[in-house]
């Protein structure tokens, strides 16, 4: 089999195999995130759908970062505009499903152009600083509850009787909404990967390699960097639906807080930014580690640790916070980045085993 | 009017701890090109590192002593911090700009952590005397003594700075490694000590205005993401005074400080804007944007 039918092969196997998990009953000890020892217990079946739903908004993330090499500090806010018009049109307006969904993306959307428009006027730090200025004042408006829409820091649960049965909070229901993350994670990388294969998507990078060359060349970078931004809000904006859908509550500090922009900013690195499944790999180790860390902090055997142990342990966010610094002193490019380079170096090794004659020239830094 | 000089009065205060904490940020920038996400987790140490501090040396020395001495390590803290953080982690990405960034960010998630694990996200209070509470009668204004301590300090602190970037030899390197830092270490001077200096000056700074925000704007009350929030509003000041420039940081950030004041005192009353202080500093960036897009006192970005 060639390349891409094999990579098609497994990434149909893996989603096939994830699509089953609810029917497996395996009684797992260790390795679980939730207390609950069992593969599809209703807690290990909402991590696992919190990864792909990050998992997603960290592959539209890598389409502004990765390939369009434009470090965005934005994603959060679209995230939190699938949470909050999705929630506020079903829980406070009692709208049905489709037209709630339909003016979430149409919010997203108008919210992405005209927003991402006036932050692509600057270049480099000064867009990075604007994006995270207007994603603050995003979630200062959330925060403000205005006219008792959002709910403020106390936060907004979904309750709708206009919602379809099957996708309603109940607990029975957690393996329909695990399926609906994971269609999501499904959807998002097809999305993601039709656009970023296609001559859009290479002068995506294009653009991240070489900018003034491509405006050289009569081709209008601003135009891609909107279609870029634009795409991985939308997508962050899917994600946010998915997220409300499965957790049931919106509140500020988990959906539009800086905090959330900068854990999708870690995921893609740690996975290996300009690759699809880097991002996707980052972000569901980044999500189940940090589920995971918190368990394993609750356990009472915990409490027993001297200070100096328990206290550093005991908080996800620093082992995460020093993980990821670890890996962008020492493993530049990611999990993504360590496989290309033996890729590479296994090539080269093949090459000099071919050569008639054996060359002795190292093989150039990358 | 006199409402409105009160007003003007704390603004400008606000504005004095805005533009001590975003003119390290601006010199950083300025040189390394590195967008120091750690500089809220300096603000932060600062803090305390002063309350730990204060809150151990025998209360007997009286409060005045030991505020001036919390003041002092507040410096210190941020200094060190900000020094070891060049040195530790930013030195080993020289040349890899995206990766400096992304390392102050971990920085501060996994010390903010660490601080939330340890004190708990629990607010601590730092002690202060009595005066600094209360207010002096200025010609029939009432105006708190915690506001001049701020406005003293951001203007000896201003003055400092520009003495020691126009008149001292390692001054005059910096200014010249924001202009041209390739042609610096061309003639054959160590840019890298200098890049330790301004984050050891620019921590200070951070330092500093870490616990005077609490100090002055938070009850005396400190905790572990109050640097995080501090450090949005102190990159609004960086670009809106243009990247790189002591000057441009002073000026944005007194007009940050007094429209966020203005703002909050007059329209923060209405049901629904209680956030309207911070909307409208993000609505003066924009604007500024739009008219000019490299800030007031940008040259080059």
């Amino acid at each position: 089999m060639n390349g891409p039918v094999r990579r098609g092969a497994i990434a149909l196997g893996l989603v096939v195999l994830a699509a089953l998990i609810p029917y497996i009953g395996l009684h797992l000890p260790w390795v679980l995130p939730s207390t609950v020892n069992v593969v599809n217990s209703t807690g290990t079946l909402t991590v696992l759908a919190l990864c792909f739903i990050f998992a997603g908004v960290a592959l539209g993330y890598d389409v502004i970062f990765g390939y369009t090499g434009l470090l965005s500090l934005g994603p959060v806010m679209y995230f939190a505009t699938g949470v909050y018009v999705f929630d506020i049109t079903l829980t406070h307006w009692n709208w049905p499903l489709v037209p709630a969904l339909l003016a979430t993306f149409a919010t997203s959307l108008v919210l992405a152009v005209v927003l991402g428009a006036i932050a692509l006027r600057v270049s480099g730090i000064a867009f990075t600083m604007v994006t995270l200025a207007f994603a603050q004042a995003f979630y200062y408006l959330i925060e403000d509850n205005p006219h008792g829409l959002t709910g403020g820091d106390t936060g907004l649960a979904l309750y709708s009787a206009r919602l379809p049965a099957f996708m309603s909070g109940a607990v029975s229901n957690t393996r329909n909404l695990y399926w609906i993350a994971l269609g999501f994670l499904v959807v998002a990388y097809a999305v993601v990967w039709l656009v970023t294969e296609s001559a859009t998507g290479h002068v995506f990078v294009a653009i991240r390699e070489n900018e003034r060359r491509l405006e050289v060349l009569g081709v209008h970078p601003f135009r891609y960097k909107l279609a870029a931004y634009t795409l991985s809000s939308l997508v962050a904006t899917g994600g946010g639906v998915a997220y409300i859908l499965l957790i049931g509550t919106a509140v500020p500090s988990a959906v539009a807080s800086v905090t959330v922009t900068l854990s999708i900013l870690i995921m893609v690195v740690l996975g290996g930014a300009g690759t699809r499944w880097g991002a996707v790999t980052g972000a569901i180790v980044y999500v189940y580690l940090q589920q995971y860390l918190l368990k394993v902090a609750a356990q009472p055997s915990f409490a027993s640790l001297p200070a100096f142990l328990r206290v550093p342990l005991s908080q996800p966010q620093f082992l995460l916070g020093a993980i990821f610094v670890l890996f962008v002193i020492f493993v530049p490019g990611g999990v993504a980045g360590v496989v290309v380079r033996r890729r590479l170096a296994d090539a080269a090794r093949r090459f000099d085993a071919s050569s008639a004659t054996p060359t002795t020239v190292p093989l150039e830094e990358p | 009017m006199n409402v409105f000089l009160a007003l003007t009065f704390s603004g400008v205060a606000l504005g004095a701890i805005y533009f001590l904490a975003a003119s390290g940020l601006s010199l950083i920038y300025g040189l390394m090109d590195i967008l120091n996400f750690a500089h809220g987790l300096f603000m932060t140490l600062g803090a305390y590192v002063a309350w730990d501090v204060a809150t151990h040396l025998p209360a007997s020395w009286g409060a005045p002593l030991l505020f001036v001495i919390a003041l002092v390590a507040s410096v210190l803290g941020g200094a060190l911090a900000a020094g070891l953080t060049e040195v530790v982690i930013i030195r080993p990405l020289y040349g890899r700009p995206i990766g400096q960034i992304l390392v102050t960010i971990g920085l501060d998630l996994a010390v903010v952590g660490l601080l939330l694990g340890g004190f708990g996200s629990n607010s601590l209070s730092v002690p202060v005397p009595l005066w600094l509470i209360e207010a002096s009668h200025v010609g029939g204004l009432s105006l708190p003594n915690s506001d001049f301590v701020a406005l003293i300090a951001g203007v000896v602190v201003l003055v400092s700075l520009e003495l020691f970037l126009r008149r001292t030899r390692y001054g005059i390197t910096i200014r010249a490694g924001v202009e041209n830092r390739d042609m610096v270490s061309a003639l054959g001077i160590n840019v890298g000590r200098a890049f330790t200096l301004v984050f050891v000056i620019g921590g200070a700074m951070a330092g500093l205005a870490g616990l005077l925000y609490a100090v002055v704007f938070s009850g005396d009350l400190i905790s572990p993401t109050q640097g995080d929030s501090l450090l949005i509003f102190a990159f609004i000041v960086v670009v809106i005074g243009g990247l790189g420039s002591i000057r441009g940081s002073a000026v944005a950030a007194l007009v940050v400080g007094l429209v966020q004041d203005y703002a909050n005192f007059y329209l923060g009353s209405h049901p629904g804007m209680a956030e309207i202080g911070n909307l409208s500093v993000v609505l003066l960036l924009a604007l500024v944007l739009e008219w000019r897009p490299r800030g007031l006192f940008g040259s080059t970005l």
